[in-house]
């Protein structure tokens, strides 16, 4: 038998709990520090604007593209960016969005870099959004996540207790920092696939955690000796196997998408990626301590015992006639 | 074996074949599904999955109805009609004036003691309107209900109109569906012309035939001379060889003779001195009715033809035009021709539509993004499963069946669905299968620690199922909720993103749970081992 974890191992993770906070708080200070100094470097799909992906026959330098598009308004000051690193593909963000259908973006930069390249280039794809639309999405982004949290603090609260709800919140918000922290340190834009990316983490942070604390409440229910901090250590031991071992699969795959997804992917996976290693630290080090912030014992209330024991007996294998 | 074993078995073959079939059209192609399916009476089915457009390539548009702009052509009418409505009531107004904000109308009567006269007519005549000051001026507003009616019937008379153009463009496949409350998304697979497109579904293209009113000097009229039934319209000439763009003005008659709803056909014909391409159009017969009336009244005077506010030409009328036929030239190129014939041909938009957002993908950055979407997908769970035999052994394998079905389950529905893959849905399929052997994972390490502490096989396996279950939904709902929340407000891509995690997480439930644990029934009932491979 393959085992990473040796069975019966008991790791005292809430003595942990000082020096995990104070690390990543470090590492939140960091990320939204630089988040917040150098200001969030928005997707076109948020600010509005025009990328526009070209690819070259030959490799081109990146001076001389710029020189080809200079002169014009449209491109006066706007981003270039080499992907895939020949030379060859380029982005070229302008802030300029023009829904005037007549004179596009796209021919213009046809004109400006036919006149420099002769043709020997192909424009992969264009990207337009207005400003009006690029804060709508920003605003159903912002309301996505707020009502993520509600439906989960509501969703914890009624099948665990509202201190759960706390530590499972907690540890999530401690997931978007850091990941939204990262993602500005290492340069990264906020698309809405990154949106997307962001809300997974936010679904398998709580995923994680709500592993634990089912392990923790059934510790303290099978027996009623333990102190709070024994059961929390005990759940968060028992089940360190498959916590890393779950981890571990879902980083592969991350991992893959990150290297082999290619640049369109890019952004969305370096998030999760970031996400899922924060997501597996979180509930171990800081979800599962929080529950101890609070006074009183973790053995769920009567009513809660009940409803959760007729729901177990209605979903019980055993008992279950297909 | 108990009977309800074989009722659980029974139940997944019937699932593995039906989304088998469901996706095994994607895996071999359209062609290849469809002999196969003659086999057996093309019961089988033969849609493969619909790739979106970043992995097809094509054009993506969000266009905005300017609704508002549809309920002031509305006022607008209304504010003629008091006018005109006052004067056969003999009151002497010194303006009507409709405002855009707030759907209002402004009447300033010349004499106080006529109020009461001209706000009993207005609540009379105009129903749809309420009084909302009857001093002098009088204010009238559009009742709101009435405005949200107008503003809906816009929006779906536009999307009506531009479907109606892009299936004249030829284009395989398209979607135009509303969006929000005033936007439309199209959705244009592997269109060639970006620009052509987005000129032709922009638009507006009301055509109006307006006599142009020769009495008036056009400097005088540019100087602010402008009689108040007159106004003046440019017509823009672009010299052919020069590209020279020119603009001469024109003083037209505000109300026109004929308008494009007159309009049952527009064909590109080819004529003149240089056999250049011309608009015919066709008139319907109460359009003909009028035309053949007006221009044998009016031999000798011009006729201006103003589609969109822009003059296209000013011929001159040279005797009765019966039959209810006309045409436009200008110096059309036969694309442009061809463009003016079914735009007119499609009809008119209710109201100016705007792009609001636009993204055109080329095709072979689409095939560029689906391989290496593929590569990092195969290569993830290549790992992911290999790692689960080295792990759990035989166990393992289970696993990766119940993993490999997952996937099956996730096409199928898609397929079922008409759903559509995106490349952030790949993505989706991809943290599905890293987190798919989540559950497994859970109900594995229990029956290892149940096997430790010295249960029996089949305990051990019974205990470790009904344990690790509830954890696996209170973890797999909250998830979902997510998933939910994220299509709810997701837009495009996002969508299927959320899309496809949804039906993962659906699938891992039945997968990780009933499926293995039926398999594991079964080949403790059979082989009765005396070891588990876990």
């Amino acid at each position: 038998m393959v085992q990473f974890i040796k069975p019966g191992i008991l790791i005292d993770f809430v003595s942990k709990f000082k020096i995990a906070i104070s690390l990543s708080l470090i590492l939140i200070l960091i990320g939204v520090g630089h988040l917040i100094w150098k200001g969030p470097k928005l997707g076109i799909e948020f600010k509005g604007g025009t990328s526009i992906q070209v690819e070259f026959d030959k490799p081109v330098n990146v001076s001389a593209l710029r020189d080809a598009i200079k002169n014009s308004k449209f491109f006066a000051d706007s981003r270039i960016q080499n992907i895939g690193g020949s030379n060859k593909r380029y982005i070229i963000y302008t802030k300029v969005s023009t829904s005037s259908t007549t004179t596009s973006i796209e021919s213009k930069l046809k004109e400006l870099l036919d006149k420099q390249f002769k043709g020997g280039y192909k424009i992969l794809e264009v990207d337009m959004v207005g400003p009006k639309v690029g804060k709508e999405f920003r605003d159903k982004g912002i309301i996505a996540i707020v009502l993520s949290l509600i439906a989960i603090l509501i969703y914890i609260s009624l099948r665990f207790q509202y201190r759960f709800a706390i530590g499972a919140i907690l540890a999530l918000v401690h997931d978007v920092l850091i990941t939204v922290g990262f993602l500005s340190i290492f340069g990264y834009e906020f698309t809405l696939d990154v949106v997307a990316a962001i809300l997974t983490i936010v679904g398998y942070s709580v995923n994680d955690t709500i592993v634990i604390f089912d392990r923790i409440r059934e510790k303290v229910k099978t027996n009623r000796k333990l102190s709070n901090t024994e059961a929390i250590n005990m759940g968060v031991s028992e089940t360190l196997s498959r916590t890393i071992l779950t981890a571990g699969t879902t980083l592969f795959v991350v991992l893959s998408l990150y290297l082999f997804g290619g640049h369109a992917l890019k952004g969305m996976s370096f998030a999760l990626l970031v996400g899922i290693i924060s997501g597996t630290y979180s509930s171990i080090f800081i979800a599962s301590p929080t529950l101890l912030m609070f006074k009183g014992e973790l053995i769920p209330q009567k009513k809660e015992v009940d409803s959760t024991e007729k729901f177990k007996q209605k979903f019980e294998f055993d008992n279950m006639k297909m | 074996m108990k009977t309800s074993t074989w009722i659980k078995l029974v139940i997944i073959i019937v699932i593995v074949a039906i989304f088998g079939a469901y996706t095994l059209p994607s895996l071999i192609g359209k062609q290849k599904a469809k002999e196969i399916s003659s086999l057996f009476n093309g019961l089988l089915p033969t849609d493969t999955i619909n790739l979106g457009l970043d992995l097809k390539g094509g054009m993506h548009l969000v266009l905005g109805v300017d609704t508002d702009k549809a309920v002031f052509v509305v006022i607008s009418r209304a504010a003629e009609n008091i006018q005109q409505q006052l004067i056969n009531a003999k009151i002497a107004a010194d303006s009507v004036i409709p405002e855009a904000e707030g759907y209002r109308i402004k009447i300033h009567l010349v004499d106080n003691k006529d109020i009461n006269r001209a706000v009993d007519l207005i609540i009379k005549s105009l129903p749809n309107y309420r009084v909302i000051n009857d001093g002098n001026p009088i204010v009238i507003q559009l009742k709101k209900e009435i405005a949200d009616k107008i503003k809906k019937r816009a929006i779906e008379q536009a999307i009506s109109v531009i479907r109606n153009r892009v299936n004249q463009f030829g284009v395989t496949e398209p979607t135009v569906v509303k969006a929000g409350d005033d936007h439309i998304v199209v959705d244009l697979p592997g269109i060639k012309n970006a620009n052509r497109a987005v000129r032709l579904l922009g638009e507006t293209a009301r055509l109006e035939l307006h006599l142009v009113d020769d009495k008036v000097d056009v400097s005088d009229a540019l100087n602010g001379n402008l009689p108040p039934d007159d106004e003046v319209l440019y017509q823009i000439q672009r010299d052919p060889t020069t590209g020279e763009i020119s603009k001469i003005p024109f003083v037209v008659k505000k109300e026109p003779v004929i308008t494009g709803d007159m309009i049952t056909n527009a064909t590109v014909r080819f004529g003149g001195t240089l056999n250049q391409p011309y608009v015919a159009f066709e008139l319907n017969s109460e359009g003909a009715k009028i035309f053949a009336k007006f221009t044998a009244t009016h031999i000798g005077k011009r006729l201006a033809i103003v589609l969109d506010n822009v003059i296209y030409s000013a011929p001159v009328i040279q005797s009765r035009i019966g039959g209810g036929r006309g045409q436009i030239t200008g110096n059309f190129t036969l694309e442009e021709a061809h463009d003016l014939a079914l735009v007119l041909r499609s009809g008119s938009l209710p109201a100016p539509v705007k792009v609001l957002q636009k993204v055109t993908i080329g095709p072979s950055l689409g095939k560029i993004s689906i391989e290496k979407g593929k590569k990092a997908m195969i290569f993830g769970a290549l790992a992911v499963i290999l790692f689960m035999i080295f792990y759990y052994r035989l166990s393992g394998v289970l696993a990766d069946l119940a993993l490999i079905l997952n996937i099956v389950i996730i096409f199928g529905t898609m397929v079922m669905l008409h759903a559509t893959l995106t490349l952030p849905g790949i993505a989706g399929i991809a943290l599905t299968v890293g987190m798919a052997v989540d559950a497994n994972v859970l109900i594995y390490e229990r029956i290892r620690e149940e096997l430790l502490i010295g249960r029996s096989i089949h305990d051990a396996v019974n205990t470790g199922y009904s344990r690790a279950f509830i954890t696996i939904l209170d973890a797999n709902i909250t998830t979902l909720i997510i998933a939910l929340i994220l299509y709810q407000f997701g837009s495009g891509p996002v969508k299927g993103f959320a899309i496809t995690m949804a039906i993962g997480l659906l699938a891992n439930m039945f997968t990780a749970i009933t499926f293995t644990k039926t398999v594991f029934e079964i080949v403790l009932d059979k082989f009765k081992p005396s070891k588990l491979s876990i």
